[in-house]
């Protein structure tokens, strides 16, 4: 996982080793409360890379054999029977498609607009603002994801399906937007999905843009620029780490997002024909496993169901590395 | 280029606190004017009012009136944003932008003003490194971040910045005081070299310093903790240096000061 903020301590010079000068056990005084923090650092470090690695391993080993059983494709197909163990039929395409169509349009939505709020809050608003703007924001975070659902459902949708009735009458012929005659789409979930990480790019982006040092500020109004250019110069740049992180962050839920999708997006029949129409119903990785939960009765089952979530988890985790490795990258600047 | 400063009368605010009160002083173009003073005597918030770079901070304002030749820079109709490009500032530490490489931090002042060809911009870069005596130790390594440089370096690296912009008038803020003496060295013969095109105002704690880089000092004080800064006295560096007119001064200057 991707440090929260992303952004590294100016004043610390690394040593001769290349380290910090207070990290590694140089900086230990051998007392017991030193090495009673450093054992308890180290174990709760130490825990949470064990629990990363169970969790892959139970993913493999729950899901090779019913990946060895299955009779068609894992990856390209779009068949899913599993009802008979000796006939097991399966791929995850159609999920694939979906997840990643909806995390995409939360992200799209989400990302600018929490970027912007939380510029808002720390550049713009009055002093008095901020705080309770904030504080708003954040209760979005406390809502649970079932409320969410309930509302996108009883509420939005019917909101919602004009626009999605005129957006497929005037761009229909765009394959993305054709029309398909559900409500409960992959756009729609995209739509709730990026209200409820909103919050998440929010905090953070604003933690970041908040700590922006007052000198680089001031560095570049004094060459004349104004408000906005002045936050294009020093704090966007500054927050870019953070900003990463925080989308990735929000990404990561939006892949996973479980109850909400489940109750809102409209299934597809078996054999339903394939369409990139965003206007299209669907299911993500998360809801197909969710709507079946109450079918977990034999293994080889239940494997074809954890292949899935194994597709998932590995699919997060090439998202977290590769914002990583975009972050790297710009390290020598950032500091 | 460089242009003359007429202050007069000037007080600066923050919110309800008078933080300076009634200066009046002359700037001669392609001059050097040190402030010199005790910490807290308004000598920064001050030089700060001459590109109006403490309006940055919520209820600063001012009374009175500041004029670059003949503008007004306080006129309803001038826009900060406009009076920042035309008074350059170099603060107390370097703050080259961390994102940015050495040549981007240059550029930044044009790229802000619009200038777009590579051409012209490889031009100006090399001009004011050149100005601020760092091209030889940079031009091989333009694309690596300013950050690298030596503390030094990056003030130098700022100047270049501020200049690049060709302002008629240069603020530096204790430029000198994150420095070690070679660097500090280095700042100084450079404000020598500036001043022939630039109108330098300089604030500094080092008496020495104001001795060796300035035409003009001018001495700021506290009446009492708590009361506004007041300008005690200006004069020809040399005067006040030699030969005060105010007791304040010459207890200052001579380390007898309270």
């Amino acid at each position: 996982m991707a440090s929260v903020t992303g952004v590294s301590v100016a004043d610390e010079l690394p040593g001769p080793d290349g380290r910090g000068p207070l990290s590694g056990d140089n900086a230990g005084t051998g007392r017991l409360g030193d090495k009673a923090f450093a054992a308890a650092a180290k174990g709760s470090g130490a825990l949470v890379i064990g629990l990363v690695t169970l969790v892959g391993v139970f993913l493999l080993w729950q899901a090779i054999p019913a990946i060895a059983d299955d009779k068609v494709n894992f990856l390209t197909s779009r068949e899913w029977s599993v009802s008979d163990s000796d006939n097991l039929r399966f791929g995850i395409v159609e999920l694939l498609w979906t997840t990643v169509a909806a995390s995409t349009i939360a992200m799209l939505i989400a990302v600018p607009v929490g970027v912007a709020v939380a510029l808002f809050i720390t550049q713009y608003s009055p002093r008095w603002l901020s705080r309770p703007a904030a504080s708003i924001i954040d209760l979005l975070a406390a809502v649970p994801s079932i409320v969410y659902g309930l509302w996108g459902l009883k509420t939005f949708t019917p909101w919602f399906d004009p626009f999605q009735i005129w957006l497929s009458d005037h761009l229909g012929w765009i394959p993305l937007f054709s029309r398909t005659g559900t409500s409960g789409t992959i756009l729609l979930i995209g739509v709730v999905l990026s209200i409820m990480i909103l919050p998440i790019v929010t905090a953070l982006s604003r933690e970041v843009f908040a700590q922006t040092p007052v000198t680089h500020m001031e560095g570049a109004l004094a060459l004349g620029a104004t408000k906005w250019e002045m936050i294009r110069t020093a704090v966007l740049p500054f927050g870019r780490p953070g900003v990463i992180s925080a989308a990735m962050l929000a990404l990561g839920r939006a892949l996973g997002e479980t109850i909400a999708v489940t109750i809102i997006v409209s299934t597809l029949p078996q054999g339903s024909k394939w369409t990139w129409s965003l206007l299209n119903g669907g299911e993500t990785f998360a809801s197909r496993i969710a709507n079946n939960a109450g079918e977990f009765d034999s293994p080889a089952k239940t494997g074809a169901f954890i292949a899935a979530g194994l597709v998932l988890f590995v699919l997060t985790f090439i998202v977290n590395a590769i914002a990583r490795i975009v972050i790297e990258r710009r390290k020598a600047f950032t500091e | 280029m460089a242009k003359r400063i007429d202050v007069s009368d000037l007080n600066v605010y923050y919110g309800a606190f008078k933080a300076v009160e009634g200066v009046t002083m002359t700037v001669e173009p392609r001059s050097v004017t040190a402030f010199i003073g005790p910490s807290g005597c308004g000598k920064s918030t001050f030089l700060r009012t001459l590109n109006r770079m403490h309006e940055v901070i919520p209820g600063g304002r001012v009374e009175g009136k500041v004029m670059l030749d003949d503008q007004d820079l306080y006129a309803s109709n001038v826009d900060p944003v406009a009076v920042r490009r035309t008074v350059g500032m170099v603060f107390q530490r370097p703050n080259p932008f961390p994102t940015m490489s050495i040549y981007d931090n240059v550029a930044a002042g044009l790229r802000l003003n619009g200038v777009k060809g590579k051409k012209k911009l490889d031009e100006v870069v090399e001009k004011s490194l050149n100005g601020a005596n760092l091209w030889n130790e940079v031009k091989d390594r333009l694309s690596k971040p300013g950050a690298g440089l030596s503390g030094g370096q990056q003030q130098r690296l700022c100047i270049a910045r501020a200049i690049a912009v060709e302002p008629q008038v240069l603020l530096m803020d204790e430029p000198c005081s994150a420095l070690d003496p070679i660097s500090t060295l280095a700042i100084e013969d450079l404000i020598s070299e500036l001043k022939s095109k630039y109108t330098i105002v300089i604030v500094t704690h080092n008496m020495q310093q104001a001795a060796r880089v300035s035409d003009q000092t001018a001495f700021f004080n506290l009446a009492a903790t708590g009361k506004p800064g007041k300008l005690v006295e200006v004069d020809h560096t040399q005067k006040i240096f030699n030969n005060p007119g105010v007791k304040a001064t010459e207890d200052y200057i001579s380390g007898r000061f309270g």
